[in-house]
């Protein structure tokens, strides 16, 4: 079949951030009628050549053709005017307006010279239905889910006549139905002869949905390949950089738990999670096993005192305690990592060094400085032990990958040498590489004596980390069940479906 | 959606606002009804148009900046020099009044076009830009005089003494007409044109606004030089409203114009309200001030007092809405 002719082209683009190369001689061509898959890890580079192409970043070296002819964007709007529209990774829309405007901000239609509005939510509710969506568009857009925003995002890119449609990890916040939904909105896109770039950690979803991938590794290009002839070890392989080094069950030897840790009795939250009880021992990983809003986060956050119990006790060292704040969860050693680093977590304007050492400073109090010297020890260490790259403790955390912020902070509860780390959804949004570097590190914490609750929506993750699983569905605990050979992500599956009754 | 049903009729959250401080101007009307004679006439609530038709202006200026996040803090000194600028002109050289207020006008918006420049252009917070030029203004003011100039030029003193008669008794001052048309031409330029679904684009979020490709940079120069204007213009009432000008006219009317705005439920941190809000906020604003005067044994302190309690009220009840919305 001949290869018809690619509607852009991106040739030996290269991009320098003040300390890193971010793109060195990078290709990538996108051919119409074709979803294009981009791939690396975080940090490979793949949003700067997103950004470089929309015009929010300048080259540095290279060239872009658009239909044959040279261009370069001096700003998103320029990029959109020459029919090249993006959906970014986090919903770039304003929440306080109507979902008309948002899909047609800047573009709305007028009646001598004003906006007519009656014609305005017509063509919105025009293109929400050409992707199967029905919704009230004068409705304020924070009214939706984040799904049905991102839905609205790629309304707003496909109103542009679209040649090129750039879709940043559309999918990492839909469930399964919306991804299929949205699948089914690209093909028939792309029978239209629009060329899709389509970025997503999820493999599966890239073996569905694409024709052709680029590849990116450490800024730099590694190759391009048709999707049917690269098998996933090979294109994990390509985008790590080596054989992946088959993943076991990290625990080898069984051990013994005789030191509880932190028990929950009876522990529970009106509306938010129904009494349960749970023993987490010294050294022990327990992972948390359930579907989105079955109260993962819930029971993290009691334990962490970041909400209130209204029932039951927690008893730490067998001694009874009051949580009453994140503060003294801290006092006794317990640590939370929590599930959205962006808002709960990081602060992005300043350094990896500064948002490290925050915790470890608040537990001393603002009299008491850590001395500088002491920091930039500890940093190091850190930033070496879990391989936070770029390998300079002053960068703005802004500027680093999803997976290298994940890190810095993960390193900022570790440096308080906790007895309990909660990890909630520690790997999600996270290249391969990066996960299993985080994985190996529980185990090595955990066999350091330190226990662990470990929250994930991947199961088997889940179930190699842990030495325990507790099953939640519905906002309770239903089950129980020792890791051992009998247990199976599908045993798991049948218990979390069935609520535990079977078990 | 999150609604809130009154009665029957269910009102959309974003209009909550606006229909709580419509109800404290209803009620405190009717309070005032009862307990004074005279009060419960068309002529007090047109009196207090007439008494804040140049804050009136300049709230709207205000507004605009607000939604999209920003603040303007120059308007009263503006609004000073445009009466200083305004009472020299027409008393040294002995300027016409056709020729001095588009000069006016002019100076206000240039004033504003500038800051705005500066937020955008250095990425500066609005605050310290405004404040900047807050103290130049009044500053400006004493260079050309530090006494107050009255105006006597006929044709200015004439308008500004008119009286439009409506039905009844009841009149109005030009000066009302002019705050109408200004409140009427900002509706409709913030709910009708693109520029006004920008401001509030760029008060959602100024990010998003930008990657969707808004010119975040030209809006957020225009809210700033709309203000300007706004300023300029409610200068010029104020020198119809005094009749001179003189450096210490409207101090402070900055920290009026935005309480106006902030009763009127429009957010600070930009994005949401209505100018129908800021027109609530300026007359319950000068309804305090009318019931003061009727009480007649109470300083005129006490309409800070109320208004700064009012201001708590209302911060608080935006802090719940948007606390609520957030959910």
């Amino acid at each position: 079949m001949a290869v018809p002719a690619p509607v852009l082209t991106m040739t030996g683009i290269g991009k320098q951030f003040p300390g890193v190369r971010a793109l060195d001689e990078v290709d990538l061509r996108l051919l119409p009628g074709e979803v294009h898959a981009l791939m690396g890890e975080n940090g490979a580079g793949k949003s700067t050549l997103i950004k470089v192409l929309t015009g929010v970043y300048p080259a540095d070296t290279g060239t872009i053709e658009l239909n044959q002819a040279p261009v370069a964007f001096g700003s998103p709007l320029e990029a959109q005017q020459a029919g090249i529209s993006t959906v970014y990774q986090e919903v770039n829309l304003c929440t306080n307006l109507s979902v008309a405007e948002n899909i047609l901000l800047g573009r709305e239609p007028r009646k001598r010279g004003r906006i007519d509005w009656k014609r305005m939510r017509a063509r919105a509710g025009e293109l929400l239905s050409r992707l199967e969506l029905s919704l009230d568009v004068s409705a304020p857009l924070s009214s939706y889910s984040l799904a049905i925003q991102q839905m609205v995002a790629i309304a707003r890119a496909i109103d542009i006549d679209a040649r090129v449609l750039i879709l940043d990890e559309p999918t990492s916040s839909l469930d399964a139905d919306e991804v299929r939904q949205l699948f089914r909105v690209m093909r028939r896109l792309k029978e239209e002869g629009i060329a899709i770039l389509f970025v997503s950690h999820f493999l599966d979803q890239i073996y569905e949905i694409s024709d052709r991938m680029t590849i990116l590794r450490n800024g730099r290009l590694v190759g391009e390949y048709l999707t049917r002839e690269l098998p996933q070890v090979e294109l994990v392989a390509k985008m790590i950089g080596q054989e992946l080094a088959v993943l076991e069950r990290l625990h080898g030897t069984a051990k013994v738990f005789d030191r509880p840790l932190v028990e929950a009795r009876e522990l529970g939250r009106t509306g938010a999670i129904e009494p349960f009880s749970l023993t987490i021992h010294e050294g022990e990983v327990v992972g948390l096993a359930g579907l989105l809003g079955s109260g993962r986060t819930e029971i993290a956050r009691l334990l962490f005192g970041a909400d209130h119990a209204s029932t039951g006790e927690i008893a730490i060292g067998g001694t009874p305690q009051s949580l009453r704040t994140p503060r003294v969860a801290m006092s006794h050693k317990i640590a939370f990592c929590s599930e959205n680093r962006k808002a709960d977590g990081l602060i992005p304007d300043l350094t990896v060094r500064e948002n490290i050492i925050l915790a470890l400073q608040a537990t001393r109090g603002w009299t008491r400085p850590v001395p500088r010297e002491q920091q930039d020890d500890l940093v190091e260490r850190y930033i070496k032990a879990l391989k936070i790259s770029p390998p300079n403790p002053e960068h703005l955390v802004r500027d680093l990958s999803g997976g290298n912020q994940q890190k810095v902070l993960l390193a900022r509860w570790l440096i308080l040498e906790p007895r309990l780390l909660i990890l909630d959804e520690p790997t999600r949004g996270i290249d391969v590489g990066a996960k299993t570097e985080i994985q190996r590190l529980v185990a090595e914490l955990s066999d350091g004596g330190m226990a662990v609750l470990f929250i994930s929506a991947e199961l088997e993750e889940v179930l190699r980390l842990s030495h325990k699983v507790e099953v939640l569905r519905d906002r309770r605990l239903v089950a129980d069940l020792p890791n051992d050979e009998r247990l199976t992500t599908d045993v798991l599956m049948e218990t979390i479906a069935s609520g535990g009754r079977a078990s | 959606m999150t609604t809130l049903t009154v009665g029957r009729a269910s009102v959309p959250a974003k209009y909550l606002p606006v229909l709580v401080t419509g109800c404290l101007f209803v009620a405190m009307f009717v309070a005032g009804g009862i307990r004074y004679e005279g009060f419960a006439s068309g002529q007090v609530i047109l009196n207090v148009f007439i008494d804040n038709a140049f804050l009136l202006v300049v709230a709207v200026g205000m507004t605009f900046v607000i939604l999209t996040g920003g603040i303007d803090l120059s308007v009263g000194s503006v609004v000073a020099l445009s009466t200083m600028i305004a009472a020299s002109l027409m008393e040294g050289p002995g300027w016409p009044p056709y020729l001095v207020v588009p000069l006016v006008l002019a100076i206000g918006s240039g004033l504003g076009l500038v800051m705005g420049y500066i937020v955008h252009a250095f990425d500066i917070q609005p605050f310290i830009v405004t404040l900047a030029g807050m103290f130049l203004a009044r500053g400006l003011c004493y260079t050309i005089g530090t006494d107050s100039i009255p105006i006597q030029d006929p044709t200015f003193t004439a308008f500004a003494q008119t009286r439009i008669d409506l039905f009844g008794d009841l009149w109005i001052s030009p000066s009302v007409v002019i705050a109408v048309v200004v409140v009427l031409v900002a509706v409709y330029v913030l709910h009708y044109t693109r520029f006004g679904r920008s401001v509030y684009a760029t008060g959602g979020s100024e990010q998003s606004a930008l990657l969707m490709g808004l010119p975040v940079g030209r809006t957020k120069i225009t809210v700033y030089t709309v203000s300007g204007f706004c300023s300029a213009l409610g200068g010029v009432l104020l020198s119809f409203y005094m009749l001179s000008g003189y450096g210490l006219h409207a101090v402070g009317m900055e920290l009026d114009a935005i309480a106006a705005v902030v009763i009127g439920g429009t957010l600070l941190t930009g994005g949401s309200g209505f100018l129908l809000g800021t027109v609530l906020g300026v007359l319950v604003l000068g309804l305090i001030q009318t019931i003061i005067s009727f009480e007649g044994t109470l300083s005129s302190w006490w309409t800070k007092i109320f208004i700064g309690m009012l201001l708590f009220v209302f911060i608080l009840l935006q802090r719940l809405f948007s606390a609520r919305s957030r959910r």
